[in-house]
């Protein structure tokens, strides 16, 4: 069983090991969480993202949630901002879009042009 | 929505736009009082009486980008199909209290869902907001408050990978616990 005791190891070892992360520079995944969001399936998605980027232990990379972005009809909204590039959104994303998103965006750095809105509209 | 956890998540996201710094939830399945409530604690900028009679009535919310709210609403029409209800108090400034209750073994209740899901993401993506969180299935119960993590953790962050997992595990297992006991 997990205790809280587990986060004074987790403290020390991530401390020892990488450059702590910081609130700018990095690349941030923003999932639109208000009522048509969540009824649209937004909290697998965000789980989907958090568990491909802990997986990877992809350092600077954050998943947060969000209120409405608001366009209902093309929820889940995934946003991805990464530092000097412009902002993509990706909309009416699943769970499986979800590795191909972080692996060829994220990671390699080109937008997966198919899911974004660009592509839906 | 499909999941009693996905209307928790919906209504804890109100307060945190309502710019709360502490968020408490508590959550009890009592199976032989045939009946699941919880209650959402916040100290956000809570509402005017006038707002919170009219904020269950679909045609009037705050919002600027849509004119209608749907999450309270929704939440209510769930509560009252099983033969239960909300409340929603509120005091401008201070904060808001919104309890709802549910028929535990009715037929249009939804079941609660992933709530492990629910806490990991409100938790690791508001790193200015506390959160309580309890869980009670009749006599089981376990308890978070995410302020003893911090202090845990010092000055690393919940959207560290190796937290977030820890995070997911620890909700994942003390959820599962929760109905091991007949
Ligand atoms: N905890 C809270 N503190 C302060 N105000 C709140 C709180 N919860 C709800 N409200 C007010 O009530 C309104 C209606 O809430 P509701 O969840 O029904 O809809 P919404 O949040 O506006 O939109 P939606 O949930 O459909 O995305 C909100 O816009 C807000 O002004
Ligand atoms: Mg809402």
């Amino acid at each position: 069983m997990k205790t809280l005791a587990d986060l004074e190891a987790i403290r020390k070892k991530t401390l020892e090991q990488v450059t702590l992360r910081k609130d700018e520079g990095g690349v941030r995944v923003v999932v639109g969480m208000a009522t048509c969001g969540i009824a649209a399936g937004a909290r697998p998605v965000m789980n989907a993202f958090m568990e491909e980027i802990a997986k990877r232990n992809l350092e600077n990379v954050t998943v947060t949630q969000t209120g409405c972005i608001g366009m209902c009809r093309l929820e889940p909204i995934v946003e991805i901002i990464v530092p000097d590039k412009e902002k993509v959104t990706y909309v009416k994303l699943n769970p499986d879009k979800v590795a191909k998103i972080v692996n060829e965006h994220i990671v390699n750095g080109n937008p997966v042009a198919e899911y974004t809105i660009g592509a839906a509209e | 929505m499909k999941e009693l956890s996905l209307h928790i998540l919906d209504i804890m996201q109100n307060s945190i736009v309502a710019g709360a710094t502490l968020v408490e939830l508590d959550l009890a399945e009592d199976r032989e009082e045939d009946v699941l409530t919880f209650s959402i604690t916040d100290n956000g900028c809570g509402m005017s009486t006038e707002m919170v009679e009219t904020v269950v009535n679909p045609f009037t919310t705050s919002r600027t980008t849509r004119k209608v709210g749907l999450g309270i609403p929704l939440l209510k029409a769930a509560a009252e199909q099983t033969g239960g209800g909300i409340t929603l108090s509120s005091k401008l400034g201070e904060g808001t209290v919104i309890t709802a209750s549910f028929g535990y073994s009715h037929i249009d209740r939804q079941p609660l869902g992933n709530m492990a899901e629910t806490m990991l993401g409100l938790i690791t993506s508001y790193e200015s907001v506390d959160f309580v969180y309890r869980h009670r299935v009749d006599t089981e119960e376990y308890a978070l408050d995410t302020r003893e993590m911090r202090q845990m953790l010092g000055e690393v962050s919940f959207a560290e990978p190796q937290v977030m997992l820890w995070l997911s595990e620890f909700l994942k297992e003390n959820e599962a616990a929760l109905y091991l006991v007949k």
